[in-house]
């Protein structure tokens, strides 16, 4: 099992990752099947899911019925006895018979052959066309993928069943030659899928890899860019086998389909047309469809699902793993108290976090932690640092703070209390909104890492700056936009003007970045929460940013919490800092102690890996400095 | 804009005329004799090359389609094989009946997928539940066979509907719209339950963007975000899904009005179809390929307006 996750831990981040290695088709796997471990889970989860099971019995079930249809019919499919017609079902028409005096259980039957060769036949077709040429688009682009790409907008705008209609005029009823038109006409799906899935792992690094050790292109094709598109080629593959069936029933039932086969639009038709005499005749054919179609949709969710649950336990393991590995030294946590009052002597502070816990439910009811036992203050005009490699608890400790935790997050120890009253009361198991949506914007700001993604691309950049100050200060828009313009030049914008009017793709990340700080400030807040502000910036641009934000902390005294991974700008801009490793607190203390000083090695070693090959020890603040700039 | 809107109309216009060639030469090139298709196994040899050459069938199919193109820019469509009666005259008399349940069925979809959808993506719970097994369900039944279900269960068995809407609205507002909500409902059931999920994913996708947490921690309500950013983002992935709806209905609404005989654009369609009455089959197709490009312009517009950076550029 742990080989499994290794496995797909490796392979690439498509859905179809945890199959990536294995060797047969996608339906052979008996229990002696050799493939791979990953792939195997895969199957087996599907086995686990009673949705999969039940939707691969009726599958199979049906298609038996298919394959043994000339031994299972009593009856030739167009065998009329016009003695006994719209009969009902006795021991020799066990289902009955139609109009014609025809035996409805063997036209059902024969009907469920035609209709999955027809719907496999499509499917076939579309795989063929839509396959190659996604991955030639792919993998090539260039003139190909532009062609392909008109190609397959034109072929998606046409409705299928029109399509077919000429199909029809043209070469009379046929339903190989209508299945085969369709599945040209969906194969987009199949290019557009494979299309998408290549050009995501053409430049990953095993690729990349594979061409330097000199694979040709087909080899590589081949072997690392199929297995990536296997898995969401069958899901799809399920879900356009069920459309094909859908739409060739529909032309059947309008007359259109061969009239000496015997299909399950055919008897849709002929038992609407009787359908004031015997209403029973609609009910075999639509059952069967219905059945057939839903246990395509079912599979290829299952399938979905067993990928992707995939992913999930994957994730988790490795979590589960991280931590089982430190859990070990828990520290006594004090019990909770029920009270609402801070603990006296502790109201000065503007945030305190005390023995603060969050954790995440699992699907099998325990709860994963990933902040666990964190107690830190920050005071006003203090800058504290919360240092930490990504996943230790860094940003889920600083959304705690200001509330906006994923839903399902739950806090399963401590408290925050802020400028004296608590966000969070012991014993919470939630932040309460109705308390921070109060204080959010107007006295705790937030200046996230990724400046482009945290403007709304619909509205001016004027309009995101406004409407914060109009919503929480109460004041007119022309005052508010007066201030915004301020604060767009404090914040070290030359033609404020003009960036108010812009929108966020026409500035660049830098300043969008300066946008996001003046609206943090905007609101003149106690606390500012700045999440990793410099991290997606140009070192130049880095280092503007800090000035900025010690200059605005400085006039403004505002308490910061500064969420990094970088000891440089620690050391830069920090009066204490806080090291966080796997949801936990190891060391807080003054910068300048942490860093001359470090007592614990989780600490030393962050440090060591910072200034390996620099100066020694004696130089480390100046070093660190270099470090935020360079 | 009116540039961008002008690029737009001139792709559709290159669209229009690639599948028009595309459909012409198909058609003309495949089916068998056409003139011994019209007259019958007992018309005699003379009798058939004369038809051919009445009907210009004795031309080079390039010179064909040329007039064809020429005919149809003046609004000529040709003529039916065998009624005769001008093909844009039939378009004319049909399209109306038609494209009035369409998009009075795209409205109800737009309406009813919108609420469900967002309701689900913001609240979770049972209503997702809902929509997900009621995705399930709209994927796994055909439209045309929940037409077939309604009529018999709500029209013939209970008898709270008509089975056939041949009602004119000459004959009434309410009793047009009593007759022609079956087929309506009928026609908007798979709409509604694919594109509540998909405008559900949509919503859930823009809610869990970076902008939404920090528009949250700049202190504004939920309610705005929700109404003001989070629907304007998530919208040009729901216009896309309902304008796909609406193509795909094109096809639906044949067999629906085959089903409920409505004298719309399905019977013709159909008739057209199964006699090989080629003139009228590509007036079919030109009607719908039509339609998708205009259905296509609108939604190219309205997201232009939705997102600045396609209006820009």
């Amino acid at each position: 099992m742990s080989d499994s996750v290794e496995t797909a831990a490796a392979a690439a981040p498509a859905p179809a990752s945890p199959i990536h290695a294995g060797q047969s088709g996608p339906g052979q796997n008996g229990p002696g099947q050799s493939g791979t471990v990953v792939r195997s889970t895969v199957i087996r989860r599907l086995f686990k899911n009673p949705l999969g099971i039940v939707a691969m019995t009726i599958l199979t079930v049906i298609s038996l019925l298919a394959l043994l249809a000339p031994v299972l019919a009593p009856f030739d499919q167009n065998y009329a006895n016009i003695a006994k017609t719209l009969a009902d079902p006795d021991s020799v028409n066990i289902l009955g018979t139609d109009s014609a005096g025809r035996d409805v259980w063997s036209r059902l039957l024969y009907g469920a052959q035609l209709t999955l060769l027809s719907a496999l036949l499509c499917a076939g077709v579309a795989i063929a066309i839509g396959l190659p040429a996604g991955l030639i688009a792919g993998y090539y682009a260039g003139k190909f993928e532009a062609v392909s790409n008109w190609v397959v907008g034109i072929l998606m705008s046409l409705p299928g069943l029109i399509v077919l209609l000429t199909i029809r005029a043209a070469f009379g009823p046929s339903v190989w030659m209508s299945m085969i038109a369709f599945g040209i006409l969906i194969s987009p799906s199949y290019f557009r899928l494979t299309r998408t899935a290549v050009q995501s792992v053409r430049n990953e690094l095993y690729v990349d890899a594979a061409r330097v050790s000199g694979l040709s292109d087909l080899s590589i094709i081949a072997r690392h860019i199929f297995s990536v598109v296997r898995a969401p080629i069958i899901i799809q593959t399920a879900a356009i086998a069920g459309v094909a069936i859908a739409i060739q029933s529909g032309l059947e039932f309008l007359g259109l389909g061969d009239p000496t086969k015997a299909t399950w639009g055919v008897m849709l038709s002929e038992g609407f047309k009787n359908v004031y005499l015997n209403p029973t005749l609609l009910f075999w054919p639509a059952l069967a469809m219905a059945l057939t179609i839903g246990a395509l949709v079912l599979l290829g969710n299952a399938i979905r699902d067993a990928l992707e649950d995939g992913e999930k336990i994957k994730h988790r393991k490795k979590k589960a793993m991280r931590e089982s590995s430190t859990a070990a030294p828990v520290a006594a946590r004090p019990t909770r108290k029920s009270t609402a009052a801070v603990v006296p002597g502790t109201e000065h502070h503007l945030v305190k976090v005390t023995n603060l816990g969050v954790g995440y439910p699992q699907a099998d009811g325990s709860i994963k932690k990933v902040v666990d036992d964190v107690s830190f203050h920050v005071d006003r005009g203090e800058i504290l640092g919360i240092v930490g490699e990504s996943g230790s608890g860094k940003s889920q400790t600083a959304f705690s703070i200001l509330g906006l935790l994923p839903d399902n997050a739950r806090i399963v120890a401590g408290s925050i209390q802020f400028d004296g009253s608590y966000t969070v009361a012991p014993g919470e198991e939630r932040v309460s909104q109705e308390r921070l949506s109060k204080l959010r914007g107007k006295r705790i700001s937030y200046i996230p890492q990724e400046p482009m993604s945290n403007l709304d691309p619909a509205f001016t950049i004027g309009y995101q700056l406004v409407t914060p100050m109009v919503r929480v200060l109460g004041i007119s828009k022309a005052e508010a936009r007066k201030r915004a313009l301020k604060l767009l030049t404090d914040v070290g914008i030359a033609n404020p003007e003009r960036t108010f009017n812009a929108y966020p793709h026409e500035v660049s990340g830098g300043m969008a970045q300066r946008v996001l700080i003046a609206g943090a400030i905007s609101c003149e807040p106690d606390l500012v929460i700045a999440d990793e502000p410099t991290t997606a910036l140009d070192v130049t641009v880095q280092a503007d940013v800090l000035d900025l934000l010690r200059e605005l902390q400085q006039r403004l005294n505002i308490g910061v919490i500064l969420v990094t991974h970088n000891f440089g700008v620690v050391a830069d801009l920090c009066d204490r800092v806080a090291v966080m490793q796997n949801g936990r607190l190891v060391e807080e203390g003054s910068v300048r102690d942490i860093l001359r000083n470090p007592q614990e090695p989780y600490t030393q070693t962050l440090l060591a890996s910072m200034l390996e090959g620099k100066e020694p020890m004696s130089m480390l603040v100046s070093a660190g400095q270099k470090e935020s700039v360079a | 804009m009116i540039r961008f809107i002008a690029k737009r109309l001139g792709s559709g216009l290159v669209v229009l005329l690639v599948v028009s060639a595309l459909t012409f030469f198909l058609l003309y090139m495949s089916s068998g004799s056409i003139a011994r298709n019209i007259l019958g196994d007992q018309a005699s040899a003379e009798q058939v090359a004369m038809k051919e050459h009445e009907l210009g069938l004795d031309e080079p199919l390039v010179a064909r389609y040329l007039a064809w193109v020429g005919d149809a820019l003046s609004g000529n469509l040709g003529a039916s094989w065998f009624s005769s009666e001008p093909v844009a005259n039939s378009l004319a008399t049909r399209i109306p009946v038609t494209m009035t349940m369409v998009f009075a069925a795209m409205i109800l979809i737009a309406i009813c997928a919108a609420l469900i959808g967002v309701a689900a993506a913001v609240k979770r719970g049972w209503v997702d539940r809902m929509v997900q097994v009621g995705a399930i369900i709209g994927d796994s039944v055909p439209g045309f066979v929940i037409g077939v279900i309604l009529v018999t269960l709500l029209a013939i068995q209970l008898g709270l509907f008509p089975a056939t809407s041949t009602i004119s609205p000459d004959a009434g507002a309410d009793a047009w719209v009593y007759s022609m909500a079956l087929p309506v409902i009928a026609l908007l059931i798979n709409g509604v339950t694919g594109g509540a999920q998909q405008i559900r994913s949509a919503v859930i996708k823009q809610l869990e963007r970076d902008y939404v947490r920090t528009l949250r921690s700049r202190g504004i309500g939920e309610r705005e975000i929700l109404f003001k950013h989070v629907l304007r983002s998530a919208a040009p992935a729901g216009l896309t899904v309902l304008s796909l709806q609406l193509i795909g209905m094109l096809g639906g609404v044949v067999i629906i009005e085959q089903i409920f005989a409505l004298p719309g654009m399905g019977p013709l369609a159909v008739t057209a179809t199964g006699q090989s009455d080629l003139p009228v089959v590509m007036g079919v197709v030109m009607y719908t390929v039509v339609v998708v490009i205009v259905v296509n312009l609108l939604v190219d517009i309205l997201n232009g307006w939705l997102n600045p950076k396609v209006r820009v550029s």
